[in-house]
């Protein structure tokens, strides 16, 4: 049994079929790319699984648990974080007390909390500027906090929602050192990305989804060859 | 330490207050300033820190008052007992509320609690039997002099803010204000948003019941357009929070401070210049401007929200820096 798995997933808002029919596993250790067009349906899949909203049928299975009718600070507190497509910060609150509100999740006196949330900003390379109020962070740096945010929960999955967009080259190499550094940590990993030599560099293996069904999995040498993955980004013209 | 500094000394000054001061009417606005930090400190915990604005906060206060008039009313327990009670039964009122009111966000939010406000006031004018309607509740105070009374009040302020400052300053609080700057980000965080909201306003409703509950024994008489008005209590605590700075531990003690010393400035006719002007000059049109500006605090305390909303706007203590630069520039120039 795959150690994290969501199987015949679908999300209908009202007549519009976001998600229909997805299924994949992740194995533990796995840095699992989701890739698919914009509107194809892979935030709304991280939603169901982080418990935004519950799917209209299908199930999320994590370590043998069916997390999908769970609300979202239930299935954080199992160890399942996330980061948002578009930023959360909490706005008028420093980097660091932003950390430490996450940090909350596992320790409930404020000494650990802020101990803990000043490792994980170590960790994250937000040290220097952990005194800065979020909202006034550029955004690689909001980025990154959400990143470290959602580390600070300790999560054993991580999913990560386009936290390479927007980036300028430099960043870019920091973002992937640090997701990779994420999971010789020991953490799993399901991340949505745009930025195709990111999703290619990492991943060990990559799901393709457009219109909200599956169209292709496997390494990303065999997705970046599959024809219908070539049509969905070009078009038919170039399959 | 030098954090805490002024506070104490403040809290000392208050404490060694009433053997300075022998006058009543002085001592009457110190006690109606004490019960207004515990009601705007109140307020912010649950607007100002954890974003939930309240338009309905009279419910809490009127409801810890009758919980100490009704006592003696059907009872005849001594309305001190309302002290212990008053706080609990607002909660008690808070918690049904927050459970069906809490899935709203925002300016909905605001809308429900405007209507608890005046729905129990409703329901404690047609409750005749049971709360004596428009009748209200009279009650004897226990003291004669106000000196009691002042320190009974100094005692809830400092403990109302006290306990809130402690409950900020550690988990809760850091869960209130995410949940203030993003609902959806604090749930991803593993933060129960509807358990921190109700705690939240179970605070909230707390103090400002014992505040109710106090203002019963001190004033000695309540009826539902009193406790429940939405102008002098649910707004009022607004007021007194944005004017001191929301979501400032010590921004409502400021603010309650500012509001009752321009109410009584405009009651009484700036302290009666109008009156001593009309006498002097014998001019009847300054009389009655100064009779016009004793009906217009309603009308000053307009002006005075616009002035902080436009200069200051996170009010007196969050923008205290600001305030400081700006005295300081001008100290420079002259």
């Amino acid at each position: 049994m795959a150690y994290f798995r969501v199987e015949k997933l679908v999300k209908k808002f009202g007549g519009l079929t976001a998600v229909n029919g997805v299924t994949f596993g992740v194995e533990k250790g796995e840095i699992f790319g989701l890739i698919g067009p914009n509107g194809s349906g892979k935030t709304t899949t991280f939603n169901m699984i982080s418990g935004v909203y519950p799917p209209t049928s299908g199930k999320v299975v994590f370590r043998n648990r069916e997390i999908q009718r769970m609300k979202s600070h239930r299935i954080c507190h199992l160890g399942v974080g996330r980061t948002f497509q578009v930023v959360k910060p909490l706005g008028r609150m420093t980097v660091l007390d932003n950390v430490i509100a996450a940090s909350f999740s596992r320790v409930n006196s404020m000494r650990e909390a802020r101990s803990a949330a000043l490792r994980t900003l170590e960790f994250c390379g937000l040290s220097s500027i952990r005194e800065v109020l979020a909202k006034s962070l550029p955004i690689a740096g909001r980025k990154r906090l959400e990143i470290a945010r959602a580390m600070a929960t300790r999560p054993e999955l991580l999913l990560l929602d386009e936290t390479a967009a927007g980036l300028n080259p430099t960043e870019l190499f920091e973002a992937i050192e640090l997701i990779r550094k994420i999971r010789e940590n020991g953490t799993t990993i399901i991340i949505i990305e745009h930025i195709m030599h990111v999703i290619m560099t990492i991943s060990d293996r990559i799901h393709a989804i457009n219109f909200g069904q599956t169209i292709a999995e496997g390494t990303p040498k065999e997705v970046a060859a599959n024809p219908a993955v070539i049509e969905a980004y070009l078009g038919t013209d170039y399959a | 330490m030098k954090k805490n500094l002024l506070p104490l000394v403040l809290l000392a000054v208050l404490a060694l207050l009433p053997l300075a001061v022998k006058s009543n009417y002085f001592l009457h606005l110190m006690i109606l300033f004490l019960l207004w930090v515990v009601i705007g400190s109140s307020w912010n915990v649950l607007a100002g820190f954890t974003g939930q604005v309240s338009f309905g906060h009279a419910a809490f206060f009127g409801v810890g008052a009758y919980t100490a008039g009704l006592l003696f009313q059907h009872l005849q327990l001594s309305p001190w007992w309302g002290m212990a009670l008053g706080g609990f039964v607002a909660v008690l009122i808070g918690l049904p509320f927050g459970a069906i009111c809490f899935p709203l966000r925002g300016a909905y939010f605001a809308l429900a609690s405007l209507a608890l406000g005046e729905g129990i006031r409703h329901v404690a004018t047609i409750a005749e039997n049971f709360t004596g309607g428009m009748m209200g509740i009279m009650i004897m105070p226990t003291f004669i002099s106000k000196v009691p009374y002042y320190y009974i009040a100094l005692a809830l302020a400092v403990l109302s803010v006290l306990s809130i400052r402690l409950v900020i300053g550690a988990k809760p609080g850091y869960y209130f204000v995410s949940i203030r700057e993003d609902q959806d980000a604090a749930a991803s965080l593993g933060i129960n948003t509807t358990l921190y909201k109700n705690i939240s306003l179970s605070i909230s409703a707390f103090w400002t019941g014992m505040a109710g509950a106090l203002y019963m024994n001190y004033m000695g008489f309540i009826d539902p357009n009193v406790v429940f008005s939405l102008h002098d209590y649910s707004v009022m605590a607004i007021l007194v929070a944005i004017v001191g700075g929301v979501g400032t531990i010590y921004g409502p003690t400021v603010g309650a401070f500012i509001m009752v010393a321009f109410q009584e400035f405009f009651r009484t006719g700036f302290f009666g210049l109008f009156e001593y002007l009309g006498e002097k000059t014998g001019s009847t049109a300054i009389s009655a401007l100064g009779g016009a500006v004793q009906q217009a605090h309603v009308l000053g305390f307009g002006i005075l929200v616009i002035v902080v909303i436009l200069f200051l706007p996170n009010g007196v203590v969050g923008d205290w820096e600001k305030i400081k630069r700006n005295v300081f520039r001008i100290n420079q120039a002259g």
